[in-house]
């Protein structure tokens, strides 16, 4: 890290911390609805250290609460990693870290230490941006997986507080930065009709994969480069 | 294998799909993804996936479409991201409204 006084790095790191926080409050809602989906104490804690990516993991419980097999689960939360891989090729060259160091890098990569690294442009506090708020983001939102996993293993019948909806509001606010252009907005009307309009007559699970088959028709299809980019939107998004 | 091992079986091979999509992207040269079709199309990917999973445990129980007290709740979860509030009040705010009309037997 650069020298102790290099304004780039401390908003960068104040930055990081503060997007750390509110990102790892919301593992308690994760924890919670983990165990409500049938998880265990255990496979829910291994979720946010091994897999570590906010998305795919309330994809994984919402696919395995509704009865979905594993294989829809585990393809579902891939599916929507795929936005880390791109991360990574962008950040890479940014924070140009050793080899050691790359795998730790990789785990860490996620919507919100991409949108703080790429919001810099001083090599010093790109870095900075990453690493505290991969560190931060991941320290918090493991700690908070676990508060939510005990209040939701504590509070017994899950509809009767709501927490059935608290998944689907989980899944607005992920979804929601994201719907800032059109294209976007048609996506996500013709998904969700799809999802729906397969619920009565695919096993669980389906619909919402079916619905990437939607998403990947209409960005082949449709020609033009007004789309954002794969870069997260704002350093708040969630996980 | 007993459901529980099969779960166990999920989350470790979901961990391991997500873990090598990541550091592949740290490990590709980056110009063989210079394609922005690639960037756009893995972004409306997450949007639908996200959407259709707001749309699956907003609606559905089971095989069945159902309209309950989730809608109001998501109504509410969306007017407190228009308000820009913190993602755990739009979570908790969704519960709140869920289990008080439930309460009130709706």
């Amino acid at each position: 890290m650069a020298g102790p006084r290099d304004p780039h790095v401390d908003s960068a790191v104040k930055q990081a911390l503060s997007v750390s926080i509110a990102t790892g409050l919301y593992g308690i809602s994760f924890g919670a609805l983990a165990t409500v989906a049938g998880l265990d104490l255990a496979q829910t804690a291994a979720l946010s250290l091994l897999l570590f990516s906010g998305g795919s993991q309330f994809a994984f419980i919402g696919v395995v609460g509704s009865g979905g097999s594993p294989v829809a689960a585990v393809t579902t939360a891939a599916l929507l990693g795929v936005r880390n891989g791109l991360y990574g090729v962008q950040v890479a060259p940014l924070i140009s870290t050793s080899w050691l160091l790359r795998p730790l890098a990789a785990q860490l990569t996620i919507d919100e230490s991409t949108a703080v690294a790429t919001a810099h442009r001083e090599p010093a506090a790109v870095r900075a941006g990453f690493w505290w708020t991969g560190i931060g983001v991941f320290v918090l939102w493991n700690l908070f997986t676990m508060v939510g996993a005990l209040v939701g293993n504590a509070l017994g019948d899950p509809r009767r507080y709501g927490l059935d909806a608290a998944a689907a509001a989980a899944f607005l606010a992920l979804v929601w930065p994201r719907l800032a252009g059109r294209l976007a907005q048609v996506v996500a009307g013709a998904a969700v009709l799809v999802a729906l309009a397969l619920t009565p007559f695919t096993p669980p699970g389906v619909p919402v994969l079916a619905a990437a088959g939607v998403a990947v028709l209409i960005g082949t299809a449709v020609p033009g480069a007004s789309t954002a980019p794969a870069t997260p939107t704002a350093p708040s998004d969630a996980t | 294998m007993s459901a529980y091992a099969v779960t166990w079986l999920a989350v470790l091979a979901a961990s391991a799909a997500c873990f090598a999509i990541k550091l592949a992207g740290h490990l590709v040269p980056a110009h063989w993804l210079t394609d922005p079709r690639v960037a756009r199309i893995a972004s409306l990917v997450t949007v639908s996936l996200l959407a259709a999973l707001v749309g699956v445990q907003t609606v559905t129980s089971g095989p069945h479409l159902v309209l309950d007290a989730r809608i109001p709740a998501l109504a509410v979860a969306a007017v407190a991201l228009v308000l820009r509030a913190p993602f755990i009040v739009v979570v908790l705010a969704a519960a709140v409204t869920a289990a008080l009309i439930r309460s009130l037997g709706g």
